[in-house]
């Protein structure tokens, strides 16, 4: 691996811990709904640094959670969060950001903003979901549309992350060349 | 520093990492094979007299639990609503006891134990030309880099302020992640040119 490649998971990683950790944010559209931005940082993630880069970058996230570093949003931390009830949420985000950036790339759109927010809502909402709904459903032995129907409380505003990250891919893509290892 | 880990020497500090590991994943299993919730319940509060046993600041931990209160509430409505309280308790002391447990485990285990006892579960990414040492400097930079990126984002932070005096919105993060995408790209090649990469 490059040391560039290397060093942009590491700054993705710490990004996606400061967006948990920095106060809310107003979106452009809805001004007033305030939203904490995690997993903004893992659709970003996937979205600006391509599929693998992304993926790393979240796995080695949450490896340093495992390790105990509090940086969860809510400042949870250590191997217990990948007991808990969310743990799948998690995981999901790995192969969330992964969709996200090779959606990113397939999608045949001109504008970013419609690439990046379906690209988000596929990789940052559905395959998230894939991964958190069944082991909800496992770990708190519920059906799985009950599982569902737990976590649905967070999709509305999971679907608000996907349009700010959308906006915020738009922005970027309009200042800043495309990173090469998103070519790649 | 930002740390999960509380020092002490308590025989759960003495313990190897690797071990309180693979015991928290036997107990973690073993959990969904106890039926009922007297058990469960009693395990709870055997876990909450541990946490007692380890002193204050580990008490003062428990709070950290409150991200996790509405969704274990929302599952215990769920389970109560279509199998009964019985179940409704057993899910939520089996939920709570399984987090009780692992914090244990991360509270009395060190950064660095901690990773040596992980790590293995790493070398996969080998294919994706990551092995231990380039993950373990990854993992030096994300803890270097956290408290600099919430530093940068506060300034900007400010200077919105100043500007609008509103809240900051999310037209803020693409500048901020462009600049910080070059200060990556620098600190790569301080490091390359440092020798880090192997010609």
């Amino acid at each position: 691996m490059e040391t560039r490649e290397l060093v942009r998971i590491s700054l993705f990683a710490a990004l996606i811990a400061a967006l948990g950790l920095v106060p809310r944010f107003d979106l452009p559209i809805a001004a007033g709904v305030p939203i904490t931005a995690q997993t903004l940082g893992v659709m970003l993630a996937g979205v600006l640094l391509g599929a693998r880069l992304g993926a790393l970058s979240v796995l080695l996230f949450l490896f340093v959670v495992a390790c105990g570093a509090p940086l969860l949003a809510g400042g949870r931390g250590g191997v217990g969060v990948f007991a808990g009830p969310t743990a799948g949420y998690l995981v999901g985000w790995i192969f969330g950001a992964f969709v996200a950036g090779w959606a990113m790339r397939a999608l045949p759109l001109r504008s970013a903003f419609a690439s990046a927010l379906i690209a988000s809502l596929l990789g940052g909402v559905a395959v998230v979901y894939l991964f958190g709904v069944p082991w909800l459903a496992w770990v708190a032995g519920l059906d799985l549309s009950r599982a569902l129907l737990a976590g649905a409380a967070f999709i509305p505003g999971d679907a608000l992350k996907a349009i700010g990250a959308a906006f915020v891919a738009e922005a970027y893509f309009r200042t800043a060349p495309r990173p090469a290892s998103s070519r790649g | 520093m930002i740390a999960g880990h509380l020092s002490g020497s308590s025989w759960l500090h003495r313990a190897p990492a690797r071990l309180k590991l693979v015991l928290l994943a036997g107990l973690t299993l073993g959990l969904f094979f106890v039926r009922g919730p007297l058990p469960l319940v009693a395990g709870v509060i055997g876990a909450l007299l541990v946490y007692a046993a380890l002193g204050r600041p580990a008490v003062a931990r428990l709070k950290l639990f409150r991200p996790l209160l509405p969704i274990l509430i929302v599952i215990g409505l769920l389970q109560g609503v279509a199998d009964g309280w019985a179940a409704a308790v057993t899910a939520v002391a089996r939920l709570a006891l399984m987090v009780l447990l692992a914090d244990l485990v991360t509270m009395t285990t060190p950064m660095l134990d901690m990773m040596d006892a992980i790590a293995p579960l790493l070398a996969p990414l080998r294919v994706f030309g990551l092995d231990t040492r380039r993950i373990s400097l990854a993992f030096a930079l994300v803890i270097r880099f956290v408290p600099m990126l919430l530093d940068d984002w506060r300034r900007r932070e400010e200077a919105w302020r100043a500007r609008t005096g509103r809240r900051p919105t999310l037209r803020l993060i693409a500048p901020w992640i462009a600049d910080l995408l070059r200060l990556a790209d620098r600190v790569a090649d301080s490091l390359d040119a440092r020798g880090f990469r192997r010609h």
